[in-house]
């Protein structure tokens, strides 16, 4: 291998910091809706009807803005919530004095469509446990735009199970818009994620399609994530027909949280995950790559101790079929951006994809994962320090067997 | 079934949800502060079902004579280390129907019998005009026959209910005259103004919680979503209360007045330590107060069980009580921090961040306080500061 060693810093250090303002344009966010206040009174009417809520019963928001201070709590199985539509009828917490989300419910077969909720504390939509869950045409927006105050999730259903997110947007959540948690069978679909660290978030998840979804404007678009010390490790992960570009905005997590390590300008990333396919998506212009495969040490676990449980290790990864274009130009942080430096000149750009090179050394089958169709990958060499990357596409050279579609079994 | 119980019970489905804070007693209404210490009372009152819309309709408390007296049977006690509460102090009760009695457990709360009615009434000690003190509970001063009520101000009274399907929370709130407590489901904000004894003020936006919001602690099994009572355990309840007739052990009473049956004697019983005992070892001080603080919610079962950090007494392993472990939802909840414990390094630590933060989107707990529990910080620091280690 004839690459530079990293190590020419110090120059690369200065003109870093020249450039440092120079990074990729930032996108601004205008809010998605102004809705007039509706009646004063249907805030404490829609508040006694969750607490009398009965299975079958369908609440209804009519046209306009309802003002909350305190969260709202539903745990009635069988419930619907319906708004006249996402940009009409608006669950406001502006100003919320209690309460850690907007609208918190630990139920099964939920079904929440055609409404905002806007400017939560915390969380906008959190669904704790619980079986077939629905969002549907529902908005969670953080009105003011990107903030580190802002809430950390927008939809979350967290332990769940059958579960449909679609037609939705999220927009200016500080840690994921739409984040799966330890859930297992799972769709996401014709949504939409702005202005959110990360976009679209799946975690700790089994079983998801992920598909048909416009991720634009995030520090990371879509992520595919495993974490140490929880309930089950995620796997059998399918994103499809996406649209994720221009993922630029700087990272506005707080630090700590596993997305404040997602470099700003991320298309698509897989972290620790294993059984992941990545293939038919329009993924362009993330100006760090649009496609990164890591492993949690990435992000800030190196206690292996912590993780004795835990295969820190992505595995089975299959790229292929996507339109990629651009990207890899400004790439986030000094490691990243002096890689690039290093490897393909001032003016060069990170290829398509981009693998943090750690990998189990005991699996003898390697890490298996398999790319096609793409301007190139680097293996950044994050186990060496970043000091002996490579630009070499053979190990990448490999077959997976497809993964199958995810069936919730609707009709 | 009575006439009178089947009309209280429509009545009070009729107006749930229909009520309005502070309602001064209409004109014509005897005030219930008007009766005298000695009035007679009808005996406890259980209600099998429906929602009483005015907290004397169970007989188990009541303004008379310039008290909160509890009535025949109505016992008080207190607990080992209690939840904080925006430094309300908290007159606890139970009351079990005649000849019924729970079953001892060691680790979970007693096994209750249905009719089984706690009550846990949020009361401050007053201070200059309008503003309450901002002090430890040293536990409720009963002697006398009850609360006087020139010493203190009211604000809430939560009943937690054992009936044939379950438990049941109903909120009740106290009325500016502190005359009567009405049943208030949709909860509300109180606004307080606290004083400390070195004369130092805040305002605390005291929630009392929406009955949804009452599983939030309660609902201890997001699987199941029963709701259970948290603090009549065992290792919370084994200490001396100073009742009428002198000091007595809380589970050796609850034995003697027939309210418990199969406990051993309360030297063989679990018992938590008293967070603010300095006698106490630091690590069963700082351990009684996660638990009863956060357990509830972080534990195996619990709804924090989704950031795989547990709190409750069983937990042992340190990663578990978050020892180098990373944050898994907290959004900006870290406070830039990388792990819940740093050993050594309380200011490093999330779980201070958290402890120590006013905003409901990064505090912990997230229900039940509007102001920073100094005292608690403090503990939790201690024990942090005397972990020993590094986080890779």
């Amino acid at each position: 291998m004839n690459q530079p060693k990293l190590p020419l810093r110090a120059c690369v250090l200065a003109l870093v910091l020249a450039a440092a303002a120079c990074g990729p344009e930032q996108a601004q966010h205008t809010p998605t809706a102004q809705v007039a206040a509706g009646d004063a009174a249907f805030a404490d009417t829609f508040r006694a009807k969750l607490l009398d809520a009965k299975p079958g019963d369908v609440i209804e928001v009519p046209p306009g803005r309802y003002s909350f201070d305190r969260s709202l709590t539903l745990r009635v199985d069988g419930v619907t919530i319906r708004g006249a539509g996402p940009d009409k009828s608006v669950l406001s917490f502006k100003g919320q004095k209690a309460g850690a989300e907007g609208l918190l419910v630990n139920a099964s077969n939920f079904l929440i469509e055609n409404i905002a909720i806007e400017d939560s504390k915390g969380d906008g939509l959190k669904v704790n446990e619980g079986e077939h869950i629905t969002i549907r045409n529902v908005r969670v927006e953080w009105t003011g735009g990107p903030s580190t105050k802002n809430g950390g999730y927008g939809l979350y259903p967290v332990k769940t199970r059958n579960v449909l997110i679609e037609n939705s947007a999220a927009i200016g959540a500080s840690d994921a818009g739409i984040y799966v948690g330890q859930s297992r069978d799972v769709i996401v679909r014709n949504s939409r994620a702005e202005f959110n660290v990360a976009g679209i978030e799946i975690e700790n998840t089994v079983n998801a399609d992920v598909y048909d979804n416009t991720a634009t404007n995030n520090t990371g678009g879509i992520l595919v994530f495993n974490m140490p010390a929880l309930s089950q490790q995620g796997g059998a992960i399918r994103v499809f027909k996406n649209k994720v570009f221009k993922n630029n905005t700087a990272n506005f997590g707080a630090k700590g949280t596993p997305v404040a390590s997602v470099p700003a300008g991320s298309g698509v990333v897989v972290n620790s995950n294993d059984d992941v396919e990545i293939f038919d998506n329009d993924i362009s212009d993330n100006a760090t790559t649009n496609i990164i495969v890591s492993s949690v040490y990435s992000t800030g676990y190196k206690d292996d101790k912590a993780s004795k449980d835990f295969d820190p290790y992505p595995e089975r990864i299959n790229i292929y079929g996507n339109r990629l274009k651009g990207g890899g130009d400004s790439p986030d942080g000094f490691d990243l951006k002096a890689l690039k430096t290093a490897l393909y000149g001032l003016s060069g750009q990170l290829p398509d994809v981009l693998w943090d090179g750690y990998a189990n050394k005991q699996r003898k089958e390697g890490p298996q994962i398999c790319i096609r169709d793409v301007s190139g990958v680097v293996n950044a060499d994050g186990p060496g320090g970043y000091k002996n990357p490579s630009k070499d596409v053979k190990p990448y050279a490999c077959e997976l067997t497809k993964l199958p579609a995810i069936d919730l079994k609707r009709g | 079934m009575s006439m009178r119980w089947v009309v209280a019970v429509l009545v009070s489905l009729l107006v749930a949800g229909c009520s309005k804070p502070q309602e001064a007693p209409r004109a014509g209404e005897p005030a219930a502060a008007a009766l005298a210490a000695d009035a007679p009372w009808a005996p406890v009152r259980f209600f099998a079902d429906g929602q009483p819309e005015d907290l004397a309709e169970w007989n188990l408390l009541r303004v008379a004579g310039g008290r909160l007296q509890l009535n025949r049977g109505v016992l008080p006690y207190e607990l080992n280390t209690a939840l904080f509460s925006d430094y309300a102090h908290k007159l606890r009760t139970v009351w079990m129907p005649k000849g019924q009695a729970a079953n001892y457990q060691p680790d979970e709360e007693f096994d209750f019998p249905v009719g089984t009615v706690f009550s846990k009434t949020f009361y401050y000690p007053r201070g200059e005009g309008k503003a309450v003190l901002r002090s430890y509970d040293e536990g409720p001063d009963l002697r006398g026959g009850g609360l006087q009520l020139s010493q203190v101000r009211l604000v809430e009274t939560r009943l937690l209910l054992r009936r044939d399907n379950g438990w049941v929370a109903l909120p009740y709130v106290w009325n500016r005259e502190q005359t009567k407590a009405k049943l208030m489901r949709g909860g509300e904000l109180v606004s307080l103004e606290l004083v400390g004894a070195d004369g130092g003020r805040e305002t605390a936006d005291y929630a009392v919680p929406d009955q949804n919001q009452c599983a939030g602690c309660h609902g201890t099994d997001m699987k199941s979503k029963a709701l259970h009572p948290i603090g009549p355990k065992a290792r919370h309840l084994n200490r001396d209360f100073a009742y009428d007739d002198g000091l007595q052990n809380q589970i050796a009473r609850w034995t003697q007045v027939g309210y418990l049956k199969g406990a051993p004697a309360p030297q063989q019983a679990p018992r938590d330590a008293n967070w603010h005992d300095p006698a106490a070892p630091l690590e069963a001080r700082a351990r009684a107060y996660l638990d009863i603080n956060c357990g509830h919610c972080h534990s195996p079962k619990g709804p924090g069980n989704t950031s795989g950090l547990w709190l409750n007494a069983a937990t042992q392993e340190p990663l578990r009580l978050g020892r180098c472990k990373l944050p898994i939802a907290a959004g900006h909840g870290t406070g830039d921090h990388r792990y819940g414990v740093v050993p050594g390094k309380p200011d490093e630590s999330i779980l201070i961040h958290r402890m120590r933060s006013d905003d409901p989107s990064v505090m912990m707990p997230e229900l039940g306080r509007s102001v920073v529990h100094e005292e608690g910080v403090q503990l939790i620091r201690d024990w942090i500061a005397a972990q020993r280690g590094e986080c890779g």
